[in-house]
């Protein structure tokens, strides 16, 4: 097997202001060229602290990063000045998950996607504007021309995340990371932005991080998921074995969380309880607090994350897959 | 964008219009009367009654407003009854002598007060961030005309190297560019520049600090754009609020600091002014009132209009 195009190795992330906080403790996540991983969690379990970080995008000040994370060959972590530059948004790039906040608001929307052409590599005013006009068409916006001179308030949300899209990719990134990127739109929008994600995936060949916490966008996207809690992975497999065979009773309840047809008239099954305190996470399995077989030995000790047949798991007690028990 | 000029300048007319009213009523409204200054104490009624008939002041107010406003309008502001000279000159004179000290306190104030703020927003809750809010508490706090009397004992007196009094050599009050002329502008310009350059660094620092906290910031590193290019994009952000506060601040300077002025002899219109209140020259005063105010209407609609060509969500929806 050849070296993976993403790996993070360990990697904590610590935020030191006015409260200690560990948003991500000992994550290691391998990523293959081409890939889709979904990240899947809730509020504050570490899924976006995970992207911000492999773009280094966290005041340094008030960060503490420990362990390793490598992309394409480089030590993301070592890296500085115009090489640092160039990683961001040429080697790896980001959508967010409010487009309406994450463009300048004084700059038109084509100025800004031939800025960040220009920023990495030596084309002229003139070629970048024709390949930002280039990308806007790419990513199916209508009247792209025309679209090129709005100013970013000017657009819908669609419209807004397309262009935030057009502009993630105009530099020919290797990973994409695509953060909540339908959180903010309308259902209807949702479905049309997921599916132009995929398919500029499979066209470019790029890899993608994948961060949600709506299990349907994930499956719809996404090769592999992995489950995050509490800053933590809990459970990684398949899209497939997640659906089929979740064995992280945090997973069971993710996905008996879900609103289905065949539910219908029954009440939602909710997973009882809140996150942790990130600043005072608890000795053994952060979940242990919210789980139905937690026991002594899970308030006590962490468990690690245990692979078997490409299926991982980070419980004392996993739920047992049906082939298996049989 | 045309439409938008012709609306904001038709906003104006009101504007001056009550402007107008408001310069030639409140001198009515102080106390004193203006013959008392050229009439001898003992002097008899019918050369009272000359006078003021010679002056117009022997009519109703409200036609006296008529009359000032038709001549105003053409540019003519009457007669200084002090001097005997045209009240349009001798403001026209002033106005240039302040213009000069303003634009070089505000040139000086705005572009230090720029650097420090945006050094204190970028290095927000650091030692630099701190040494520059003490300086602009300083700057807005500090009483101006006191400011000029300690420059003026410190870099006039105990240090001869500026000197203290007036716009040129000899109490000249024609400008000239030369160092001379340039040597007398220093001291008054310095003592001008201090609260505008509070001020600005202030809103500057605030402004800076709170774009730099915006996601789309986070998104521009994230794009892989130098810190030159990302200052590049702040500032752009920033500089609608920066330009409406700074001017704001230059009309303040253009009507001149009356006390300012004073300490330093300047012949300008905040000197003016004084002179015309002291002596009770009406027309003198209006007229000094009626030019400041104007520049006020001038500089907003200077501002309103420049805004929109800066911001594009203003105006263009």
């Amino acid at each position: 097997m050849t070296a993976p195009l993403v790996s993070l190795q360990n990697l904590s992330v610590q935020f030191c202001g006015n409260r200690k906080a560990s948003a991500l403790n000992a994550v290691n996540i391998e990523l293959g060229a081409g890939e889709v991983l979904g990240l899947l969690g809730e509020s504050g379990s570490g899924k976006s602290v995970t992207l911000r970080t492999l773009l280094r995008l966290h005041p340094e000040r008030s960060t503490k990063i420990q362990g390793k994370i490598e992309v394409d060959g480089h030590d993301v972590l070592a890296l500085k000045g115009r090489a640092l530059d160039l990683y961001r948004g040429g080697t790896v790039s980001m959508v967010f998950q409010e487009p309406g906040l994450a463009f300048d608001p004084v700059y038109t929307i084509g100025q800004q996607i031939t800025e960040a052409i220009r920023a990495h590599g030596a084309v002229g005013e003139a070629a970048a504007r024709a390949q930002a006009l280039h990308m806007l068409e790419r990513v199916q916006i209508p009247q792209a021309r025309r679209r090129f001179d709005a100013y970013p308030h000017e657009l819908s949300g669609g419209m807004r995340q397309r262009a935030m899209i057009a502009l993630a990719l105009a530099c020919q990134p290797k990973l994409l990371l695509a953060d909540e990127p339908t959180t903010a739109l309308d259902a209807t929008v949702q479905i049309q932005v997921l599916l132009l994600l995929r398919e500029l995936q499979r066209e470019t060949g790029m890899s993608v991080i994948f961060v949600t916490h709506d299990i349907g966008a994930a499956v719809e996207v996404a090769d592999r998921i992995a489950v995050m809690y509490a800053g933590r992975i809990v459970e990684q497999a398949t899209v497939g074995d997640i659906v089929r065979t979740p064995r992280h009773p945090y997973t069971v309840g993710l996905l008996a969380a879900t609103v289905g047809a065949e539910h219908r008239g029954q009440p939602l099954q909710a997973v009882p309880g809140a996150p942790p305190d990130l600043a005072a996470l608890p000795p053994g399995c952060s979940f242990a607090p919210r789980c139905a077989h937690a026991s002594e030995r899970c308030r006590r000790e962490v468990p690690p994350l245990e692979s078997k047949g490409g299926h991982a798991v980070a419980c004392w007690h996993p739920a047992q897959p049906v082939a298996e028990a049989a | 964008m045309f439409a938008y000029i012709l609306k904001r300048l038709i906003y104006a007319i009101p504007i001056a219009l009550s402007v107008t009213v408001v310069s030639f009523v409140l001198v009515y409204l102080a106390p004193g009367d203006p013959l008392n200054a050229i009439a001898p104490a003992d002097a008899p009624e019918e050369v009272i009654q000359a006078l003021k008939s010679a002056y117009g002041l022997d009519k109703p107010v409200p036609v006296q407003y008529g009359l000032w406003l038709m001549r105003a309008v053409q540019g003519d502001l009457g007669t200084s009854i002090a001097s005997g000279r045209a009240v349009t000159a001798e403001v026209l004179s002033a106005v240039s002598n302040t213009l000069l000290l303003a634009g070089m306190a505000a040139l000086g104030g705005v572009l230090v007060g720029c650097v420090l703020g945006a050094l204190a927003g970028y290095r927000h809750g650091t030692w630099i961030d701190r040494v520059a809010t003490v300086i602009s508490v300083i700057g807005v706090s500090i009483p101006h005309y006191w400011l000029g009397l300690v420059l003026t004992i410190l870099f006039s007196i105990w240090l001869p190297w500026f000197p203290a009094m007036g716009a040129g050599p000899g109490g000249s009050s024609e400008w000239l560019w030369d160092t001379e002329h340039l040597r007398h502008l220093v001291l008054p310009a310095l003592t001008l520049s201090v609260i505008p350059m509070g001020i600005i660094t202030r809103t500057v620092r605030a402004l800076v600090a709170d774009m730099l906290e915006q996601e789309f910031v986070t998104a521009l590193r994230a794009r892989g754009l130098s810190g030159v290019a990302i200052f590049r994009h702040v500032a752009k952000n920033t500089a609608p609020t920066v330009l409406a506060v700074a001017g704001l601040q230059i009309g303040y300077l253009m009507g001149g600091s009356i006390l300012v002025e004073t300490v330093f002899a300047w012949p300008g219109t905040g000197f003016l002014l004084n002179t015309a209140i002291f002596q009770r020259d009406i027309p003198l005063l209006q007229g000094t009132i009626l030019v400041l105010c104007m520049f006020f209407v001038v500089l907003n609609l200077l501002v309103d209009i420049l805004q929109p060509l800066i911001d594009p969500r203003m105006g263009r929806s």
